[in-house]
């Protein structure tokens, strides 16, 4: 692979799908316009400093830090127990799988065996995650392409089902808080695990209409094949990674290729696009939900029963030795990693949060060149993005 | 994968020059790492991912992390003659290390699925203007993280092709996340009842605001 | 054919819609503040200190040890240890918090004080409608507000408060055999092993 390094100029003539008409140059100066940081299509306050000729994009600048508040500063000041509630902050839609990659981290960094229940039911949560977390990506991509409310509603009334989960579960929606070092929190009960069980039951019924609802409508493909296509080596080389990555048809999942957790311990398939367009990232999340049911199928299974805690763990004065780690899991939205230095101190030495959808937005420009202002937004919408972690 | 040494070997082999060691892990995640100078950086980097047999084509995080000046105690016993009678004395030296800012990449192969490979590179000093290469030219990923770490450390990557603060404004002048960093004392009020923020506090303590009867209703309990 | 997509999509709605009036899967939401919601047992929402018997002040759990305050990790706890002792509702001489206080608005509901608390004294409440009339307002929780009876822990959480109850008895008949401790000394000098919640 010789890996296409992009300059930050735009390329010399980018192919547009508009009639010739409408391209053609006048010979005023690029327009610069300010999209955002408040604009309900920006997933928050984002801005996006964009070059016009006409619709066309020619040039396209991220302006972030609006929601900066330095999360890992707070990490060097917290003890490793107190940075567990800020990881729910970071990407507020997957505050579980926030946590497990924090717990995942820590326990790395302090050589921390996790009992067998309460990995299932990370796995099981972090699966859950996953449906909410990309049920309410499809609703709000469409919302970006203007088919406002119904799919979001959809949506999101599947999302309430799994967050009520998670309330009853670990006491709160959004902000979980669930995972500890060593474990998790509190155990479920049969009760819990009987209503999981129904709600992954009828998640595949939801799924049906949804894609009735939207994979063969022809305004949704209009909008988004060869939209904001991404070539696999450009993806690779800017360290693109979830299901944004896999929609190119790089075969890179690190549940798969790391086995964290007890991922090796089940069967589930990592759907591939072709094109790495917006459809592309847009099915890959319909079919990794239903890659997610099916594990979830067998966990629920598998679980057995048995203490979610080790009993080791000290929750107070929680001390690793000295050293550092990296610990990374396949989030919903793609490689999310802590990478920790501790100095055998009861507050980390350093504490690094690798936000994937950050780092997803670094090939936001080369997506949108020569795309329509209105086209941005569906890009932006599909590269899946949660301001709380890309600017942190 | 091959092991840390080799990988050392093959670089110095094929990047003459380049000074490479092995910076060890103590803890259990046996994560060692590779320290590379900063001259042959990018060589190393370019070896690391072209190669054929370790193709680290990902480069997934990149860290900057801030060492402060640190003095090192060593406590040697040295015989010493106390009062003519011979002794075993402690003796304390200090060695002043310098401090440094730290940049640290974790590379992984999508192609072989293997990784990582941690390199860290070194700035001389602490000073305002420290300086390393930048690896975006080879990994496209770090062109926003090493963005990051010159915003949040101050770090300057040559080579970088736009390099501006990206999380804090332009106008900023300090470094936050160095360790020596001091927030500027500009917070507006609010009532915590914690620290400097307590006498205020204590003002709304008492008497109690005026009651007004919207205390009265309250939640329905279930 | 174009069109057929967006027909099969307009026929989702209207199952949908129609589904809506017969389906409780189909329509989730309540008509809050007159329809409700059960709370989940877990549900958790802001600390308050727990009291045993009726009597706010002498059956307070809490000995202000200030552990929560310091693993709490938005620093809102603020804890004013007593100088002198007073006898708990046991009749045995105990440290109690001069100063108990919540910010509230600090607050952000981890449970961590919940966690590390060796005494079961500070649990989580599921009080949610906390709207006042001013901006201020109740934002400082102090000692009386916050001091709620373990009968009102039992009606919120049954199921936990019953746990703790018992965990405690447990603890106190184990501590029976044992000479009585020289007066004035903290009870519980060895906390319990981290609190299992």
């Amino acid at each position: 692979m010789s890996a296409t390094i992009q300059t930050l100029e735009p390329a010399a003539e980018q192919p547009t799908r508009l009639p010739p008409q409408m391209t053609s140059r006048l010979d005023g100066e690029l327009l610069e316009v300010s999209m955002g940081p408040q604009h309900p299509s920006t997933h928050g306050v984002f801005r996006m400093n964009v070059a016009l000729e006409g619709e066309i994009v020619r040039k396209l600048k991220p302006v972030f830090g609006y929601l900066h508040r330095n999360h890992e500063k707070i990490g060097e000041n917290t003890s490793y127990l107190g940075s567990m509630p800020y990881t729910d902050r970071l990407d507020y839609f997957c505050s579980m799988t926030n946590n497990w990659a924090y717990a995942l981290s820590v326990e790395k960094l302090a050589g921390i065996e996790v009992p067998e229940r309460a990995e299932y039911l990370r796995v099981i949560l972090a699966e859950l995650t996953r449906l909410q977390n990309h049920a309410s990506l499809l609703g709000f991509l469409l919302s970006d392409m203007g088919a406002w409310g119904t799919p979001l509603m959809y949506a999101f009334r599947e999302r309430e089902k799994i967050l009520d989960l998670f309330e009853s579960l670990s006491g709160s929606r959004m902000m979980c808080d669930y995972m500890r070092f060593g474990g998790c929190r509190v155990d479920a009960g049969v009760d819990w695990m009987k209503l999981a069980k129904k709600i992954v039951d009828f998640f595949p019924r939801f799924l049906d209409e949804f894609e009735n609802l939207i994979v063969e409508n022809e305004i949704l493909i209009a909008r988004t094949q060869e939209v904001g296509k991404l070539s696999a080596e450009l993806a690779i080389n800017a360290g693109i990674t979830g299901p944004m990555l896999r929609a190119c048809g790089v075969n890179y999942d690190i549940r798969k290729v790391d086995g964290y957790g007890f991922y090796p311990r089940f069967k589930f398939r990592v759907p591939l696009g072709e094109h790495g367009d917006t459809y592309d990232r847009l099915m890959m999340r319909v079919l990794e939900m239903r890659e997610s049911i099916g594990i979830l199928k067998q966990a629920f299974e598998q679980i057995p029963a048995g203490p979610v805690m080790n009993p080791k763990v000290k929750i107070r004065a929680f001390r690793p030795p000295v050293g550092e780690a990296y610990g990374r899991i396949e989030g919903p939205k793609g490689e999310l990693g802590f990478y920790l230095i501790s100095d055998g101190g009861t507050n980390p030495y350093r504490y690094r949060v690798r936000p994937p959808s950050f780092i997803n937005l670094t090939v936001l420009e080369d997506l949108c060149l020569g795309h329509t202002v209105a086209d941005v937004m569906v890009i932006l919408g599909s590269v899946d993005i949660v301001m709380g972690e890309v600017d942190r | 994968m091959e092991s840390l040494e080799q990988i050392k070997a093959r670089a110095e082999a094929a990047v003459p020059g380049a000074k490479i060691d092995i910076v060890a892990n103590p803890g259990p995640s046996q994560q060692s790492s590779l320290l590379i100078d900063n001259e042959h950086a990018v060589a190393v980097a370019k070896l690391l991912r072209d190669d054929p047999a370790l193709r680290f084509d990902f480069c997934s995080n990149v860290t900057g992390v801030d060492w402060l000046d640190r003095t090192v105690k060593k406590t040697v016993k040295v015989k010493k003659v106390v009062d003519g009678v011979e002794k075993d004395v402690d003796e304390t030296t200090e060695e002043k290390l310098p401090g440094y800012l730290e940049a640290v990449y974790h590379f992984y192969s999508m192609t072989h699925k293997h990784g990582p490979v941690i390199i860290r590179m070194r700035t001389a000093d602490r000073a305002d203007g420290a300086r390393l290469s930048s690896l975006t030219p080879i990994y496209r990923s770090a062109e926003f993280q090493e963005r990051e770490i010159f915003d949040l450390y101050g770090v300057r990557f040559d080579g970088h092709p736009d390099l501006r603060r990206i999380l804090m404004w332009d106008e900023f002048v300090d470094y936050p996340m160095r360790k020596d960093y001091r927030e500027p004392d500009d917070y507006e009020y609010e009532p915590t009842p914690h620290d400097d923020v307590l006498e205020k506090a204590k003002q709304h303590y008492s008497p109690r605001p005026q009651l007004d009867g919207a205390e009265n209703i309250t939640a329905q309990q279930q | 054919m174009i069109g057929t997509g967006i027909l099969k999509g307009m026929a989702v709605t209207a199952r949908n819609f129609v589904g809506s009036y017969f389906e409780k899967d189909r329509l989730i939401t309540v008509q809050y503040p007159e329809e409700r919601t059960p709370l989940a047992e877990n549900y958790r929402n802001f600390p308050f200190l727990i009291y045993d018997t009726d009597d706010a002040e002498a059956g307070l759990r809490c000995v202000a040890c200030k552990i929560c305050e310091k693993e709490c990790p938005p620093q809102c706890i603020y804890i004013i240890k007593s100088e002198d002792k007073k006898p708990d509702y046991m009749g045995k001489p105990q440290f109690y918090p001069a100063v108990f206080d919540i910010d509230i608005s600090v607050c952000m509901s981890c449970q961590i004080c919940v966690e590390v608390c060796p005494f079961e004294a500070i649990k989580m409440d599921k009080v949610f409608e906390l709207s006042r009339r001013e901006r201020f307002d109740a934002l400082l929780q102090r000692k009386r507000e916050l001091s709620k009876s373990n009968t009102y822990y039992h009606s919120i959480c049954p199921t936990e408060a019953a746990e703790v109850d018992a965990k405690l008895a447990e603890a106190a008949a184990k501590k029976k055999p044992t000479p009585p401790p020289a007066a004035g000394s903290a009870p519980a000098a060895e906390p319990t092993p981290a609190p299992v919640i």
